[in-house]
């Protein structure tokens, strides 16, 4: 039997006396693509980012595919996560091809050269390898950035808001791309405003309020306009976990 | 909790009082018992505040280093507390040695600065942990401001000693101004006189530390009260 | 990966952005070369103590120098969260940090080896033969600056008041290291025997090893939340 993904047990961060997440236990499984839905400050981009291990909690528990994620070898774990956000990472000053084997080198991809290039290539940014990032349009540049962050073939992907900024046309192209990521049987945790989108690709959707968890569903039985209406009341005040039980 | 509570209060009570007795006697003793000192006349009376007062300084700092080290190991806010009022009061009682210091050597070497090492060192030092007050209130969390805090001020309290050696150097050592005054040391009732005020000022510095610690608490305490206010009551662990 | 691997591709990474970024390279170094110019006006160098003063003017430039081209370089790892690209890797925080501090060094040794040519013909400074021990307490006074620089920029650019920050956590904390270098240049200028000047440059290398070591320790806390 294959362990969760990822487990969370009565994870808990405090910004000086004000708690982000407030005792938070999670289960992801392997494969699973997991919506994080809630208004600001409910604790979204908290949670990513202690699954990132960019935060450290102030208890609680948190293992990532059966490692200790505060105490165990962190350094193994990352090499197992991806992130993506809206914001590219790419350096402008940097060729394409510069960026993908400057963060593969950080990553020590046995042919780090070799994998730029495909990625190059499966970016569909032939020719333009050895241009600068900053010579970019906004397409292309996205099309880097998660050329980027697969170039370590994670196994778990952090998305961070990836629709904020783009076009439709863009929009619909990182869709796509996530439903093939979907598709391999990676485990992915999205984080967004962009509902119906979300939508489309989630298998199961969490609603976050005050830092705990407000509902946990699978996405199929939760139509967009519900959980737009669940997400509004996530925001009054004086919701918190087991407010809707 | 409450019993240690209990204890704080009965330990700044006695401080209070403590406090409440010796300043006037320190100020009787400096004013209308201790002697002139023969070569400076009046104004060497200004260094029994100006040496506790130094002493103060240093004390703030070291208690917001140790504090800070605490709080990188621990993580726990109470050693961050801590740590900034141990800034706070380095600052504070830094400021007196700044001030007073500039005023005697008006009369006694003819101008307001000079490069006296101790003084110098402890303009660099104020100016650093001023630095640290500020980094603190740019910090977008409380979080933030206590890691950050911690680490300059560590690097600050690792750097006072090299300071002081650099700025010596620099300047070329200047006379001891007390141990010089007497001749062979200092006259026995200035020492005693020095002796009680650092003792007046060390107890006031320490019942300033409970008090300024305690406020951060009750800081923390709205902060939390605040934020369930808004965003409603803590929320139990899920079932 | 090995450690030092890290180190040298975070290092050769800003070195090559810095270096394509011409138009910054050449604004910094002007600024720098404005400085002892501005200097050069503002003292009269017939009557005054030229070496000693010389020396100071030099190090005011290098350090704003420095200053700014530590703000920069923090702020492009800010700009389009770059930097939790690079925190996101199965590297150490630390190397990421000693990659900093070479990036930090090499390119204010650069701007250092435009800079001493011109204030030798500005200032007049004689034109000895100590280079070796010229080059010792530029090495050892930058690498100081450097270590310390990086540690608070980490730290400041990540506050609202950035810019303003760096300098006024820095240039305290740097005190003993201007201190040392404007005497142990003037020392070399005048070309006085090192044991004159030797107590400086211990007291710049006690500096530089206390520092890197503390700022390797405490790094992760900068910035982990």
């Amino acid at each position: 039997m294959i362990g969760p993904a990822v487990s969370i047990r009565n994870l808990e961060k405090l910004y000086g006396p004000v708690p982000a997440l407030n005792r938070l236990t999670l289960d992801i499984a392997p494969g699973e693509f997991i919506l994080l839905a809630g208004p600001n400050g409910a604790g979204k981009s908290t949670l990513l980012k202690t699954l990132a291990l960019l935060l450290r909690p102030n208890s609680g528990s948190i293992h990532l595919f059966g490692e200790d994620a505060r105490q165990g070898d962190r350094t193994a774990i990352r090499r197992r996560i991806g992130l993506l956000s809206h914001q590219t990472f790419l350096y402008d000053h940097l060729t394409g091809l510069e960026n993908l084997v400057f963060f593969g080198s950080l990553y020590d991809l046995p042919d780090t050269e070799g994998a730029a290039r495909e990625a190059i290539r499966g970016a569909g940014l032939d020719g333009r390898g050895d241009d600068l990032v900053g010579t970019y349009s906004r397409g292309m540049q996205q099309r880097l950035a998660i050329a980027r962050a697969f170039l370590h073939r994670p196994d778990l992907l952090l998305l961070d808001e990836p629709f904020t900024g783009l076009d439709a046309d863009g929009s619909d192209r990182l869709e796509t791309h996530l439903r093939g990521v979907r598709d391999t049987g990676r485990t992915c945790v999205l984080a967004t405003h962009d509902l119906p989108a979300a939508l489309r690709l989630a298998g199961r959707v969490v609603v976050l309020a005050g830092g705990g968890i407000l509902a946990d569903r699978p996405a199929s039985s939760l139509p967009a306009s519900e959980l737009e209406a669940l997400v509004r009341a996530a925001a009054r005040p004086g919701t918190g976990p087991g407010a809707l039980r | 909790m409450p019993a240690r509570r209990g204890i704080l209060d009965l330990a700044q009570t006695i401080l209070f009082a403590l406090i409440l007795v010796l300043v006037p006697i320190c100020l009787y003793v400096i004013f209308a018992v201790v002697p002139t000192e023969s070569r400076m006349g009046v104004i060497q009376r200004i260094f029994y505040f100006h040496v506790p007062s130094a002493i103060c300084a240093f004390l703030g700092v070291g208690v917001c280093a140790v504090a800070s080290a605490l709080y990188l190991w621990k993580r726990d806010r109470r050693f961050d507390i801590l740590a900034h009022a141990g800034a706070e009061l380095a600052v504070v009682f830094c400021s007196i040695v700044l001030i007073s210091g500039p005023i005697w050597a008006r009369p006694v070497w003819g101008v307001w600065w000079t490069g006296e090492a101790r003084l110098t060192s402890t303009l660099v030092l104020w100016l650093i942990f001023v630095g640290y007050l500020v980094l603190r209130g740019s910090a977008d969390n409380p979080d933030q401001a206590a890691r950050w805090g911690a680490v300059v001020a560590i690097v600050g309290a690792l750097d006072v000693p090299i300071i002081y050696k650099s700025v010596a150097w620099w300047r070329g050592l200047h006379p001891r101004v007390l141990k010089a005054t007497g001749g062979q040391g200092l006259d026995p009732t200035m020492e005693r006189t020095l002796m009680l005020c650092m003792l007046t000022f060390v107890l006031l510095f320490t019942y300033l530390v409970i008090q300024r610690w305690r406020l951060g608490r009750l800081q923390d305490e709205v902060q939390a009260l605040l934020h369930t206010a808004r965003r409603g009551p803590a929320p139990a662990a899920r079932a | 990966m090995s450690y030092f691997r890290t180190v040298w591709l975070v290092a050769a990474k800003d070195l090559r952005t810095e270096l394509r970024s011409r138009e910054q390279v050449v604004t910094l170094l002007f600024f720098a070369l404005l400085v002892l110019v501005v200097f050069n006006f503002a003292f009269d160098f017939t009557i005054i103590d030229f070496v000693s003063l010389g020396a100071g003017i030099l190090w005011v430039a290098f350090i704003f120098s420095g200053v700014l081209a530590l703000g920069r370089s923090f702020q492009i790892e800010r700009e389009q969260d770059r930097i939790q690209g690079i925190l996101m890797a199965p590297i150490d925080r630390s190397a990421f940090y000693l990659g900093k501090v070479c990036a930090t060094f090499l390119f204010m040794a650069a701007v250092e080896a435009v800079l001493v040519p011109v204030a030798v013909i500005l200032f007049n400074f004689p034109f000895g033969p100590r280079v070796g021990a010229a080059i010792l307490v530029l090495v050892l006074n930058t690498l100081g600056f450097a270590a310390v620089g990086t540690l608070f920029a980490a730290i400041t650019t990540q506050t609202r008041r950035g810019e303003l920050l760096l300098p006024l956590l820095l240039f305290p904390a740097a005190v003993p290291l201007a201190l040392s270098a404007v005497r142990s240049t003037s020392h070399v200028l005048a070309g006085h025997p090192f044991d004159r000047y030797a107590s400086w440059i211990a007291l710049s290398g006690a500096y530089d090893l206390i520092f890197l070591t503390t700022a390797v320790l405490l790094f992760d806390y900068v910035l982990d939340e």
